[in-house]
């Protein structure tokens, strides 16, 4: 009692939140029950029809899902994998740029991308990487090469599924980097200078060894990531011809659980893709903590 | 000096023109799309249009103003991005104060952080969401749009880390002269808590005017999209069954330079709260990661 007579204005403050987590993230968590029925939306949580494990069985014998699931990881993977070095690299090279009006001009340039959404995005890139006059095979055309099917060849299509996303993303990224080289003490440089070291010797041994803790922070925290393969992205730029090679999991789920109907098998899915996501950002965050001493909360 | 020898001049010169195109290259589309939208029809449709109009024409706008669901799907993201922020930006700023508190200050502070964090790191996935909007009778309605996203863990976390940063002594002082909490948060916090906010303001804006598959997926007909949904049917799906149109309006809205005019009207917003983005966001950033 005594704790709330002092507490009081705490526990209230966070009330209105928490009604809403209650109501959005925690309510909804109760469906996951529909992971282990048939369920049918006539008969209800309660009314539908017990099946064990049976959806989960699906997802591991049923060859689309199968194809799915690695789809989501490779596609997964390339992204963290590139999203690491892109950044990384377009950092340094910034770095090196002493006129600060082009540096800030180039920046300005390269986080744009990252504020638009994919639906803007994903009518650009259909309209600019058409072969049907588009204006990406128009230059392609001009120089002497073939027109390219970006979305509608199967292992293109992961191609341009990486490319763009790392095209919209790696200026936004760099910007950790570039924090952490603007910590870096001049005189670091000025001594190395004196020592009459090369510019790149300078960058091996201050510039890259400057940017290795928070590269460590941003690779192991991508872990989490590893089946977010971009459901914005995928829905807005495939097509039935290239299901094959581009479904994910998240846009299987919309397509199997809303549009189809199959509620149970989609709600397992979903719940597959979470647990193994939280196992993964709790791994990855304690990795965190203990390699670089990051925390968020 | 290093400046000065010659390899490093050369390179200098070739990481210069390189970060040119690499930063020509990440607004080119955008700017081929202005082009296209400034085009003639027919210029557009036999794909003459590179950088530059055309034949300049304003014809595309035209037609895009004139159309009663588009300039109804602004109006919608309007309204959702000033509700849905005022009322994100209101919840994060109350739940950070007490969430800012070390586990010794406030007892009870831990349990409520790990139910925030549970709810950030994991879900019940899209079709239980989808059947408890159902049972709360959000399907078709305007706050389906709103209330799912009003708590935004990640925006509240930097206001939290934000709250951590505030002098403690501004809170004893307060506390002293018997200032309550809610006094302390609105008297101390609030006025030093401008860039901040400004920050989760402009997240938040970008958030909800960039939403499209709530408006998918909750609403019942084509007048209650947002413009993103509007634009994702339209442009993307090309689902123009949805949208009960006479024949005239529908051949309007496949064209190449209407659905440019469009998608530049979708990136303005945006693109006019950039230059006061990329200010805060940064900081933004910087905030959202703590490191001791």
């Amino acid at each position: 009692m005594t704790h709330l007579k002092k507490y009081w204005p705490l526990h209230l403050m966070v009330l209105p939140s928490l009604l809403f987590l209650i109501a959005f993230s925690y309510l909804p968590m109760g469906g996951i029950v529909m992971a282990f029925q048939n369920f049918k939306p006539r008969l209800g949580i309660t009314g539908s029809e017990w099946v064990g494990l049976d959806n989960f069985r699906f997802l591991f014998e049923r060859e689309d899902s199968i194809q799915v699931i690695w789809n989501t990881l490779l596609i997964a993977m390339l992204k963290i994998i590139f999203n690491l070095i892109a950044p990384f690299t377009f950092a340094i090279f910034l770095n090196e740029v002493r006129k600060e009006l082009f540096k800030r001009y180039v920046q300005t340039m390269v986080y744009l991308p990252h504020f638009l959404s994919w639906v803007l995005l994903g009518g650009i890139l259909l309209n600019v990487l058409s072969t049907d006059g588009g204006f990406v095979n128009r230059i392609l055309e001009s120089v002497g090469f073939d027109a390219i099917p970006f979305l509608m060849d199967g292992s293109w299509f992961r191609f341009t599924v990486v490319a763009s996303d790392i095209w919209k993303e790696f200026g936004y990224g760099a910007i950790v980097f570039l924090a952490a080289l603007s910590n870096v003490n001049p005189s670091l440089y000025e001594a190395a200078e004196v020592d009459g070291a090369s510019r790149l010797k300078q960058t091996l041994h201050i510039t890259i060894p400057a940017m290795l803790p928070i590269t460590i922070v941003v690779g192991t925290l991508a872990l989490g990531n590893v089946l977010n393969a971009g459901f914005d992205q995928i829905f807005n730029l495939y097509n039935p011809l290239v299901y094959d090679s581009g479904d994910i999991l998240d846009t299987f789920v919309y397509r199997t659980g809303i549009i189809g109907g199959n509620m149970g098998f989609a709600t397992a899915i979903g719940l597959f893709k979470s647990v193994i996501s939280m196992v993964l950002i709790f791994i990855s965050y304690r990795a965190a903590y203990k390699w670089a001493n990051y925390r968020i909360f | 000096m290093y400046h000065k020898t010659l390899s490093y001049r050369v390179f200098t010169v070739f990481n210069t023109i390189g970060l040119l195109l690499l930063s020509i290259a990440c607004i080119v589309p955008l700017i081929h799309v202005l082009a296209v939208s400034f085009s003639a029809k027919s210029a557009a449709d036999a794909n003459l249009v590179s950088l530059l109009p055309v034949d300049f024409t304003t014809e595309a706008y035209k037609k895009t103003i004139d159309n009663p669901l588009f300039l109804h799907s602004i109006w919608v993201s309007v309204k959702r991005t000033v509700i849905g922020t005022a009322l994100t930006l209101l919840l994060a700023f109350l739940a950070a104060y007490p969430l800012s508190k070390e586990n010794s200050e406030f007892k009870g502070r831990s349990v409520y952080a790990w139910l925030f964090i549970f709810a950030m790191v994991f879900n019940g996935g899209l079709v239980p969401f989808y059947i408890v909007m159902q049972k709360l009778h959000l399907i078709g309605s305007f706050w389906a749009l709103v209330l799912p996203g009003a708590v935004n863990i990640y925006l509240t976390i930097l206001m939290m880390n934000f709250f951590r940063a505030v002098p403690k002594e501004l809170q004893e002082a307060a506390m002293i002269d018997g200032a309550g909490h809610f006094r302390t948060l609105f008297a101390i916090f609030l006025p030093v808590s401008t860039p901040a906010i400004a920050t989760l303001g402009l997240f938040s804006i970008v958030f909800h005017w960039n939403s499209w598959f709530d408006g998918l997926l909750y609403t019942t007909n084509s007048h209650q999209f947002p413009l993103a949904t509007f634009l994702q049917t339209v442009i993307i799906t090309r689902d123009l069954s949805s949208m009960s149109l006479d024949p005239t309006s529908l051949a309007l809205i496949s064209q190449k330079t209407v659905n440019a005019a469009q998608i530049f009207i979708g990136a303005m917003p945006v693109l006019l709260v950039y230059p006061f983005l990329q200010r805060f966001f940064v900081k933004g950033l910087v905030l959202g990661s703590v490191k001791e």
